[in-house]
This record gives structure tokens, sequence and C-alpha cells, in this order.
């Protein structure tokens, strides 16, 4: 969002905002909401599962709104304003019990943190209640890291993988530093890197079906550079990138495949080993 | 159809309401990162300007015109522009003579028009002074006037640059709160930086685009 | 062996053009090796975080600070340099502009004219123009050179002919000069500098663009490193400096970061090898440089762009290319893709103000929003936020006034979607039923499902939804009074 530094005119020279300091952290609490998001609901289900696994082994009680739907990005990112904003307001309702909102998703925490400012922008008094939100949103992997400060023991044999960061996890979030740490945490696991690893999957949300073109030589770089970066499999926190790089490698009938990072984290620290 | 007042006009409505914002420029970023000791100031300019194929000789001052002279004898070079109103270009004319070089002086002093093409086509090389140097981005600052024109820095395949030592900069903020350049610049000031380059084909770095294809610099020692 | 795209012959669409050049095996390596290596520079720069982030906030600052005060300091600038002798032409069109460039040029009775880089007279489409009226328009910046040789327009803002390799020169060499091929470099640069010298000495108007315009001193600054910037406007008799509005800047000062910025983001240099600033014409008693100078200053747009708060930021740009060197999409597509002068991100974000979004409606959609270009950015242009704020203009219906000349993306159809998409997900009952639908028949999901399946197989809904899973988990949770 842009700063109107000291002149509120409307039409006022806009500047950068000031850059953010560190995030702090507060304690690990009791109880959060878990916002599962559309694209795990639909198609990961058991990666959301396995996130409340891992936050109920933190001792914490998670609750599942079951009014939830989606963060409204999809509307958002085309172009559809007053769309995602009736979207937008029932999550903010929903979610407006104070309690820390964990997302299994980098883009749509970022949704909630980075944009909700911006789909609100004309309604100045709900912009309390956006920041609030913003204030208690936590992309899964940061959560884990800062908040619960997990202390795990890797109960799986040796493997390698390749991380894949989702581009507004990576740039609003950070995410990529925090999915690296946990990685780092189970001692039995080799991240590795591969090429071009900052660069976009293609997907982008409407813009794989917008610009299939583009998109398609994008996913095939992408899954070429994760194929040959050696490792076995690929594990990503974002469900968006998840099916957009599964659904190519199918389709070239690779046997590489990706896994979200909560199920492949879960496996490692429960030891149970999912078919 | 007044375009001027079309535009400005528009501008101003745009504005309508708005105040000005307030002047925030960082001294300190583009001074404190760029500042460096005297022994490594010369170390710096040095260092950035070999690296983009510069030659760099140190030498004691009054050793310049030998230093000319041998540069041009090794290139086989016939001849060299210089300044004759000018103190080096003075110094120079006295070393030729008393040296007996063999190389042509040739002196810039009448309009490009009366010459363009001998000074485009058969100028080997050139001599001129520096207003100083930059050490942080590994520069020459160049005022040129009517006793070193403009084209001498660039028209040659050679330049041969006078740069004191003492004359050297941190950086290119201090060099001009220092010398008040906001108070009145030359019709051309020029910050010459190496031989000219290009990277357009392929990202190949070539020299000798259409700039001097060598730039020789001597540091002359007086601190 | 890669096409080459003459002007004449892009086609309509940015997808069909992208499909093009994505099957273009040569052009797809050029590009990705060129662009890595710009990416690599840049970084190698700037090594220290914080100076970046710093200086980049400056940078953001000082265009803020200078456009808050646009008008006035157009005026001061106009001021100062006429007091220096130069002379000062306002354009609100490029038709305007093209005008008062070739009536220069008539007053001198010149038919000739050298020129060095300026993207702002590619905007003009000036040496189309100029031919037109039997006057010849010689590029010399060696990349617009080629380019100008091969008739296509450049697909870089700082390296045009950045789809080329150097066989492809040689050929061009060959075809057009009748040299004879070469694969070395410096001897291709060389045909080039002998080429161009003769075109120094005869012009008779040397053109260029401006970097930077100081209002305080009245001061065109010009960045390079081949010396044909300073060759163009330093040889001929006449120099004619063409820029847009958004080019000035109120502190002499304040080019010693933006410089920074600029040479560091472009190309990874320190800084270029000539930084020329120019001050006025020759004086009575000068040796050489030009009898007269002018600068025209260009809208096209730009006053349009400035209207709109969020748009305004598009006019802090200094025009470094950091943005297309980072794109994923502009790496594959390469520049020609865009069909406009400025392509990339950047391209994205200005060409709606200057030719209108009707004309390039697919220009905000051509991105994954990844958000590269808005992390280099030198001057901090928040550059998604643009092309999101694009996207609202080009789906507005005209009852909302779509702005930049939008709403060509209008669709009652689409809406609809839209609208259906809004019922489903704020009625949690209409959801679940959605849910239990898309889980119970997910097998019967067709193989094909439009543009998905061109790249992907189709995906297939799991058997029981996160709903359902974790419903049924938290109560199971509950009965054991707690957790595991």
């Amino acid at each position: 969002m842009s700063e109107l530094f000291y002149d509120a005119a409307p039409n006022a020279t806009r500047v950068a905002p000031d850059r953010p300091g560190p995030r702090t952290y507060p304690e690990k609490p009791a109880e959060v909401t878990l916002f599962g998001t559309c694209v795990m609901d639909l198609f990961y289900p058991e990666a959301g599962l396995d996130a409340i696994r891992l936050l109920e082994r933190e001792g914490i009680r998670v609750h599942f709104p079951q009014e939830q739907s989606c963060c409204g990005q999809p509307a958002w990112t085309s172009g559809y304003v007053k769309e995602t904003r009736e979207v937008a307001r029932a999550q903010l309702d929903l979610l407006d019990n104070g309690l820390p909102v964990v997302v299994p998703s980098g883009s749509c925490a970022g949704m909630f943190r980075e944009h909700y400012p911006e789909v609100f922008a004309d309604e100045p008094d709900t912009l309390k209640r956006v920041a609030d939100l913003a204030e208690r949103t936590y992309e899964l992997t940061e959560f884990l890291l800062h908040v619960c400060k997990v202390q795990w023991q890797d109960l799986g044999q040796p493997t390698q993988v390749a991380l894949h960061t989702s581009c507004s996890a990576r740039r609003e979030m950070n995410t990529h530093l925090h999915a690296r740490e946990l990685l780092g945490k189970l001692d039995k696991v080799e991240r590795l890197d591969h090429d071009h690893e900052s660069e976009c999957c293609g997907f982008g949300g409407t813009f794989s079906v917008r610009m299939p073109e583009v998109s398609g030589a994008m996913v095939l770089d992408k899954t070429r550079a994760l194929r040959e970066s050696g490792a076995a499999e690929m594990v990503t926190a974002d469900g968006g990138c998840l099916m957009n790089i599964n659904g190519s490698l199918d389709k070239q009938k690779q046997s590489f495949r990706g896994r979200h990072l909560a199920s492949f984290l879960w496996e490692r620290v429960s030891g149970e080993v999912q078919s | 159809m007044n375009a001027r007042n079309n535009i400005l006009n528009k501008l101003r409505t745009s504005l309508a309401g708005t105040s000005p914002r307030p002047d925030e420029f960082d001294e300190e970023l583009v001074t404190r990162p760029w500042q460096y000791d005297p022994q490594n100031r010369i170390e710096r300019l040095r260092s950035l300007m070999e690296a983009v194929h510069t030659e760099i000789h140190p030498l004691a001052s009054e050793q310049w015109p030998a230093k000319v002279q041998e540069l041009l004898e090794s290139r086989n070079l016939g001849n060299v522009l210089y300044a004759p109103g000018t103190e080096h270009g003075r110094m120079l004319a006295e070393h030729w003579q008393n040296a007996g070089a063999k190389q042509e002086l040739i002196a810039y002093d009448r309009p490009v028009e009366e010459w363009k093409e001998e000074l485009f086509w058969e100028v080997d090389a050139s001599v001129t002074g520096t207003l100083g140097g930059i050490a942080a981005t590994g520069s020459l600052v160049l005022w040129p006037d009517r006793h070193e024109p403009r084209l001498m820095s660039l028209l040659p395949p050679v330049h041969i640059a006078l740069l004191k030592a003492s004359d050297i900069e941190d950086n290119l903020y201090a060099m001009m709160k220092a010398q008040s350049w906001s108070a009145g610049l030359p019709t051309n000031l020029l910050l010459i930086s190496g031989p000219s380059k290009t990277a357009d084909i392929e990202q190949v770095l070539a020299y000798g685009a259409h700039g001097p294809k060598e730039l020789i610099v001597l540091i002359l020692e007086d601190q | 062996m890669s096409q080459r795209i003459p002007i004449t012959e892009l086609t309509d669409s940015f997808r069909g053009r992208a499909k093009e050049a994505l099957e273009d095996g040569q052009l797809r390596t050029n590009f990705r090796v060129a662009m890595d290596s710009l990416m690599r520079k840049r970084a190698d720069a700037f090594p220290d975080e914080e100076e970046r982030e710093g200086l980049r906030e400056l940078g953001n600052r000082i265009k803020a600070g200078a456009l808050s005060r646009l008008p006035d300091l157009l005026e001061q600038l106009e001021t100062r340099l006429t007091e220096n002798g130069v002379k000062v032409h306002w354009a609100e069109t490029t038709e305007e502009a093209n005008q008062i460039v070739h009536g220069i040029i008539k007053s001198k009775q010149g038919s000739q004219v050298v020129k060095g880089k300026s993207m702002v007279s590619e905007e003009m489409e000036m040496n189309d123009f100029l031919a037109e009226r039997h006057i010849e328009c010689l590029e010399s910046d060696m990349g617009e050179y080629i380019v100008q040789l091969d008739g296509e327009k450049p697909s870089h803002i700082i390296m045009p002919a950045i789809h080329k390799n150097r066989r492809q020169v040689s050929k061009l060499f060959h075809d057009k000069l009748g040299v004879e091929e070469t694969d070395d470099v410096n001897e291709l640069i060389r045909i080039g500098r002998r080429t161009l010298r003769t075109e120094f000495m005869e012009a008779d108007v040397g053109v260029s663009g401006v970097n930077f315009a100081i209002a305080e001193t009245g001061t065109l600054l010009l960045v390079e490193n081949e010396g044909n910037g300073r060759m163009s406007t330093t040889a001929p008799p006449v120099h004619v400096a063409v820029t847009g509005i958004e080019k000035v800047v109120e502190n002499l000062r304040d080019v010693v970061p933006l410089v920074s910025l600029l040479t560091r983001s472009a190309l990874g240099q320190p800084i270029t090898t000539y930084v020329n600033m120019i001050s006025g014409p020759r004086k009575p008693d000068e040796l050489d440089g030009p009898e007269e100078v002018h600068l025209v200053l260009l809208d096209n747009g730009r006053s349009d762009a400035f209207a709109d708060a969020q748009m305004r930021q598009t006019l802090n740009c200094i025009r470094c290319g950091a943005c297309m060197n980072h794109c994923p999409v502009y790496t594959r597509v390469g520049g020609h893709t865009y069909g406009e002068v400025y392509p990339g991100p950047i391209g994205k974000i200005i060409t709606p103000h200057m030719v209108g979004l009707h004309q390039v409606p697919e220009h905000p959609s051509a991105s994954s929003l990844c958000g590269a270009c808005g992390e280099v950015c030198p001057v901090k242009i928040p550059i998604p936020e643009l092309l999101q704020r694009l996207r609202q203009e080009n789906v507005k219906s005209p009852a909302e006034h779509p702005k930049v000349d939008g709403g060509a993306k209008y669709s009652r159809k689409e809406r609809a979607v839209w609208r259906i998409w809004v019922a489903l997900n704020t009625r949690p009952g209409l959801y679940k039923l959605f849910l239990w639908a898309a889980t119970r028949f997910g097998k019967l999901t067709p193989k094909n499902v439009g543009p998905w399946t061109e790249n992907h197989t189709a995906p297939v809904p799991a058997r029981r939804s996160l709903h359902d899973l974790a419903r049924d988990h938290l109560s199971s949770q509950q009965k054991q009074g707690g957790q595991s």
C-alpha cells in the first residue's frame, strides 16, 4: 500500500511505504484459527489436516470455522474489486475473534496482510479491523518457526528435497527463509538448490489460463530445473504452485512429483509415512 | 494552440489542493559508503579504471611530458593534439623542443569547422588536463573550455589525461560541494571513466566504440 | 536460425506474438543468457543490502518530490535553460514534437541527422517522420544502428539488439554493408565505428535523449558507454534533445544517487564511461560544440498519468531496464512481443496512458504478478500494484467510467461468472454444497478443461474436502478431551 506521508490530499504524490522493521512474534498461543484456503480445501485436504496435526503437536487447539471459503485473491487479481470485497468481508467477519490466524499458503496469507488494506482502501471504517487481522495472520511455516519455535526430531529416512516458494510467499512473507529453516531442523533431510530457484513457476492464478503459452513455457522450465536438481521430490508451501507444477509433471508423464510442505513435515516429524 | 500552457495547466490542476513534498535528500547515504583513506583513494580510482581497460601510470609531476613522448613512441603514433593555451600545454611544448621529440604537436587553436577532416581522421592522440578525479566511481572530471575543447577527449583514438593526485575526491557529491558546481556549470562538463566501450552485441564487451579506444591516465604525485 | 521480426509484420495480439517468440529457440536462448547476465551484474553492483535499499528509497523520494512540484520545476528548467542559451519547446503530442524537430532541421536546410539514443524519439517514430520528408536520420548507438539496419524496432530499452547474436549481426553487416562475415565482436564494432564516424562529421543536426534535466542549473545530463551520445551532441552544428516532461529533477545533487541507481541497475556498472552534462550551446570564444541547442519537452499522455495519483508513480521511471531484465515473461518472449515502444513491466504500465488501454488490453494480464520487477525497481515504482489497477480499469463497464481508456475487457458473461463465485464464497451453505458436489463427482472432471489442460492434466478434486476432514478430526479431538 502506498503511503500518503504527510499530505493527506487524495491526489497527493505518493511515495513507497517505509521499509517495515522485522516482525515481532508473540508467545505461543493456546488456540488458533486455521484458514484452509480454497485450493487446499478441494485438492490437498490431507495437507490441511497435516497442518492441523503439526499445530496440535505443539499443544495448540485448532479451530476450523466451517463458514470459511476463499480469501478473494482470484477475483482481486482479475480486477474485480467489488466482488473481491464481498468475499473478503465474509472472511473478515468470521475471523474477527482475536485469535491468531494460521494460513498454509503464503499467497493467501499475503492477501490478508498486504492486499486487504487495498481492497478496503475506500472504507476507512473497515480498515481498523483489516489492520487487526493482518497483525494476527501468519503463514504456516512462519508460525511454526517463530511462534511455536518447534523442536523436532527427524523420524524419516535420509532424503533430498527441492524447495519451491511461491512468489507472493517469498516477497510478501519471506516464506522461503522460514521453510529453509524448518527443513534445516530435520537432520536427515538435505535441501538441494535448483536452477533459477527464485523464478516464478508460471501459475500466477488466472495468468495460467489467460496466458497459457507463456505460463506453459515457465512451468516447463521450472519442472525441468526441479527434476535436474537431483532431489527425490519437491516441497512447497503453496497449493497453487503445487497444482501447477504437479499438473505439468503429470502431463509430461514425469515420475517426479511435489508435495505440500505441511505433509512432508508431518511425515518426518510423526514418523507416519503416507501412501 | 499553446502546448506549454496546456501542459502546465493540466499538471497544476492535478496538484490542486496538495503541497509539495519536503526535501528528503540523504547526504550521508551518498557519501559515507564512498569515503576512503588518503592512501586508498588512489588505489580505488586506479582499480576501477583499470577494470575497464584504462592504462594508469603514477608519476612524479615533472616526468609526465617525457612519459607522453614514450607512450607515443611505443605506439608508433605520429602526432598528438594539445592545448597551447594551458600551462600543461606549454610544458609539453617546452619538453618537445628540448627533447627534440619527433611526433608532431597539433594545436587545437581554431574552430572545429576549419579542420574537421583532419580532426576526425588524422589525429592519433590527445593530451588534456582534468579538473580532478572521483575515487568512488573511478572517474576523471573534465571542464572543457576554449583552451581544451570537448572534442579533444572524444575524437582521437588515444586520450592521455593528466590527473593530479591531490585533485582526487572521494565521491561525486563531495566534489560537487567542494567546488560549488551548482553555482555555475560550464557549457559541457564531463565525467570520463574509461575508454569507450559497448556490450550491445551478445553483451560481449568491445572497446573503442565511438570515443577513444585507449584512455591513459597519468597520475601526478604531488602530495 | 532466429526469425527477425520486421516492423510491418507483427501479428495482431500479444499471445500470437508470444507464441511465435516461444517457438524461436535462438531468440529464447539469446534472451535467457542475456537476462541472466544482467541480473547477475546488478546483484554484484549492489552487494550491500542496506545501501541498496536505502538508495532505492532515496531515489523514490527524490522523484516523488520532483513530481510533487512538476509544473514549477518545468518552468524553472525552462528559465534556466533559456538563460543558458538553450531554446525550449513544448509538445503535447508526438505529432507536435515531430513538427518541432522537423522545423528546426528545415531552418538549417538540413538533410542529415545523426541520433544518439532516445526512447522518446521512438515514441515519436521520428525516424519515419523525417524519412517521409526526405531527411535521413541515422542511429549511432551500436545496438540501435544494428536494429535500424535490419528494419526492426529495439527489443530492450537499454540493449536494443539484445535479441541478436553475433552471427546474426555479422550476416546483417555482410548483407547491408558488404563487409566480410566475422565471428569477432571487436571487428564488428570496428566496422560500425568506421561507418558512423563519417556520419558524425557530416550530420547537420544531432538528436539525443536526456537522462535527467536539472532545473537548478539548467542542465541536460546524458549517460552512455560508447561515445556516440557525445558525438551527436558535440559534432553537428545543431543539437536537439527530446525528452519526456517527467525527466526534470530539482537539484544538481539529485543526480548523484539517481545516476548511481541508473547505471548499477541497468548494467551493473558503478558509472557509465561518459556522463555528459550540457548547459548551453557553444560560447562565443569556444572552438567546438553545437551553435544551437534545443530541448523538446514531450507530454504524450504523461500528464494523464500524472492526473491519477496512483498512476503518477509510473513517472518515477528512470528508464534503467532492470524490471524487464528480471521479468520471467519478458525473458521468454522478448521485447517485440509487446508490440509497442516500451516493453516489459514498465512498458505495460506506461503504454496505456500513451496509446490508451484499449490498444493494449492484454498488457496488464501478461504477468503472473510475481513481483520481481517491483523488487528491483530503483525508484520503487509499485509495478504489480499498478498492473492490478490496470486490470481493474480493463474490466470496468462503461457505467463505471474506466480510466486510461480502459474497459476493453468488460464482459457481462465474465462478470456473471464472478457473481456466481461471490455467491458461492459468501454463502457457507452453497459453498459446502459445491464442495460436496465437486468431491463426490470429482472423477467426472472432463480431461480437457480449456487452457489449463494445454499445460496440465485436469486436476481431480479429492474424495473429501478439508472442511469435511477438519470437522471430523476436530470433533474427535474434542471427544478425546483435547490434543493427542
